[in-house]
């Protein structure tokens, strides 16, 4: 068959192809260009800007655990201002489209943030990272409090152009993922992307102290992936119609496919860029691959597929004739009440 | 810009393998690097495999380069965990997964130089293509090697050959003078009448050399041996605080700001921490 129609849909924008980077695993692109165009890729999505220059924490910063490793990097980062005047200008240039990540200790930072990225050429999609300590409120992490992450959302989505879709990425680190995505959602947030780090600590036997600086730090890599499928499924479950951009241990086509499976618009490649700085050509190959081999014309007709019986016809007959598809008429759950979480 | 040259990511067969007192050397085929590798670069491997459960490239620095089947890069290692373990297991013929060459090499001189080269352990791998560059531009070169024990010493025959001269010093005493090369570090100075000071290998070892070079009055270029998790820029845990040209101080990538430093530009006493002073830093904050 021609190739597989791999665009894909973040709300009302398009993308060429479903594989993004992940925040905070590609920086803001440059150093990933040297192997590969990044106009390729469905998009970038930048490490979280912050207002000011950041220093990060101290190190060690990274630990490697089984299938994952550990950061404890601190969000160390140039500042909105070198952002707007060096990165974002030479991602326009390379004719990326750039998701900016922007993460803040405050409601305020964040709505200036959103602010100051209104109007600014080459944004796509705005992501905001709420994993971070609210310092108005002890440090409570915004991801884990339903108000406090609908209160970042509704202060982003109003400083932001209306053309630019906000997403907010949540923590898998809550009792009930469904709760924090419904309190975005009904806070402005256009979509989801799940899922960040999950929190985690290693000890060196050695030395017997903690091994990061930090102490603690976010796990990532193929560890997680169950995680994010997890979240992925439950969020779509709930709401089917909200686009969610999948994150968390992608490091081949059958592993984005799965995230796609799950319910999950596009897929960010994070810790997998680490290990092979192609990874995210790779994977896009991979995924087409698939895709073709299962006799798929269109990426968007697997969105959230998993979540039909099986025997569901998938090129044929499923959703309007448009990439993305995201709510197609006539589909049908078949849900009992045990599925339900 | 702190991006140098274009690195390259490739898959090439392991040619040879040798055992080099402790350690174990490796000359894998990869084309496009010998082309393009400069004195002080290094190379990121995949370790473990496909699907291999370890994540992260480990970087070693480039120890030589040949043109052997189109282009083969030599680097030198210690076994201290899993994904060195498995890399010494590796026989000709096995594939590996390469990506380089990366990072700032060493500054050489623009006139010719009175050069001394100070290696810890297989930190002083990189020093002898740096030794035939300088060589090559008319510059005289002393060696001064040291490591714990003999067998941990790299290089020494090499040193002792294309050196003017070559100092070796050894913890216990079983090769060269008993003590470390910083011991030894000041007369090869004088001796020599040395102009700047190359070195790499341990942390503590490069502080106090940077410190003899300084009360010396010459310019000391340091290669860091720091920890990193990607070799290319993108991840930020090699860091470590340098003093820039603007006299601010920022925490700088090891492996594309560095791993070459000016060793007076570094915080010594400061690394493994953020200093208050760094641009951006926020003392007790905690965000991930």
């Amino acid at each position: 068959m021609d190739g597989v129609d791999m665009r894909t849909r973040l709300g009302w924008i398009e993308l060429p192809n479903p594989i993004l980077t992940a925040s905070g695993c590609a920086a803001s692109g440059r150093e990933i260009a040297q192997f590969f165009d990044i106009a390729r890729l469905g998009a970038v999505v930048t490490k979280s800007i912050m207002l000011a220059p950041r220093a990060g924490r101290p190190t060690p910063r990274m630990a490697e655990t089984p299938s994952g490793m550990l950061n404890s990097i601190g969000l160390q980062g140039p500042g909105i201002d070198v952002f707007l005047r060096r990165d974002l200008p030479w991602l326009l240039s390379r004719r990326a489209r750039a998701v900016v990540s922007i993460a803040g200790g405050s409601v305020g930072e964040y709505a200036e943030l959103a602010r100051r990225l209104h109007g600014a050429p080459g944004v796509t999609a705005i992501e905001v990272n709420i994993s971070c300590p609210n310092v108005e409120d002890r440090g409570e992490v915004f991801a884990c409090n339903p108000l406090a992450a609908s209160d970042v959302v509704a202060a982003v989505r109003e400083a932001s152009g209306a053309d630019v879709p906000v997403f907010a990425k949540l923590s898998p680190d809550v009792t009930d993922i469904v709760e924090i995505a419904r309190a975005c959602v009904e806070a402005g947030a256009d979509g989801l992307s799940l899922i960040n780090t999950l929190l985690g600590m290693a000890i060196d036997t050695e030395r017997m102290r903690p091994v990061l600086g930090g102490m603690t730090g976010g796990l990532s890599g193929p560890a997680i992936r169950p995680v994010a499928v997890r979240c992925i499924w439950q969020v779509h479950e709930a709401m089917p119609e909200v686009p969610i951009i999948g994150v968390g241990g992608v490091g081949s086509g059958l592993d984005a496919l799965e995230l796609i499976l799950a319910g999950a618009s596009a897929v960010s490649v994070g810790t997998a860029i680490f290990n092979d700085p192609g990874a995210c050509m790779r994977i896009l190959r991979e995924l087409d691959d698939a895709l073709s081999e299962r006799g798929i014309a269109r990426l968007a007709d697997v969105i959230g597929l998993a979540h039909k019986p099986s025997g569901h016809p998938t090129s044929t007959g499923l959703g309007p004739g448009r990439p993305g598809g995201l709510s197609s008429p006539g589909r049908r759950h078949v849900l009992f009440e045990e599925d339900r979480r | 810009m702190t991006v140098s040259g274009t690195p390259i990511q490739l898959r090439g067969p392991v040619l040879t393998r040798r055992q080099a007192g402790a350690y174990v050397s490796l000359t894998v085929v990869a084309p496009g690097i010998p082309e393009q590798f400069r004195p002080g670069q290094f190379v990121a491997v995949a370790v473990g495999g496909e699907g291999s459960a370890m994540l992260l490239r480990r970087a070693f620095s480039i120890f030589d380069v040949k043109p052997d089947h189109g282009g083969a890069v030599e680097f030198v290692f210690a076994v201290h965990g899993k994904g060195t373990a498995w890399l010494a297991d590796r026989r000709p013929r096995d594939v590996l997964d390469l990506v380089g060459p990366l990072g700032r090499p060493f500054p050489l001189p623009r006139y010719p130089a009175h050069c001394v080269l100070v290696g810890g352990g297989y930190g002083s791998a990189p020093l002898f293509t740096l030794a035939d560059r300088l060589r090559g531009r008319g510059c005289r070169v002393d060696f001064v090697l040291g490591a714990a024990t003999a067998d941990r010493v790299f290089g020494a025959l090499t040193a002792r050959r294309v050196g003017e001269t070559a100092r070796i010093t050894t913890e216990d005493g079983s090769l060269g003078a008993r003590g470390v090369v910083t011991d030894v570090l000041p007369s090869v100075i004088r001796e020599s009448q040395g102009d700047v000071v190359y070195a790499c290998g341990p942390m503590p070892m490069l502080r106090a050399v940077s410190a003899l070079a300084a009360r010396a009055g010459i310019p000391a270029q340091v290669a860091v041996e720091e920890t990193m998790a990607c070799g290319i820029g993108v991840c930020m845990t090699c860091v470590l605080p340098v003093i820039g040209d603007d006299d601010i101080t920022r925490m700088v990538r090891s492996c594309v700001d560095g791993p070459v430093f000016r060793g007076d530009r570094v915080r010594w006493n400061d690394a493994g921490t953020v200093p208050p002073d760094a641009l951006g830093a926020t003392a007790g904050v905690k965000v991930r």
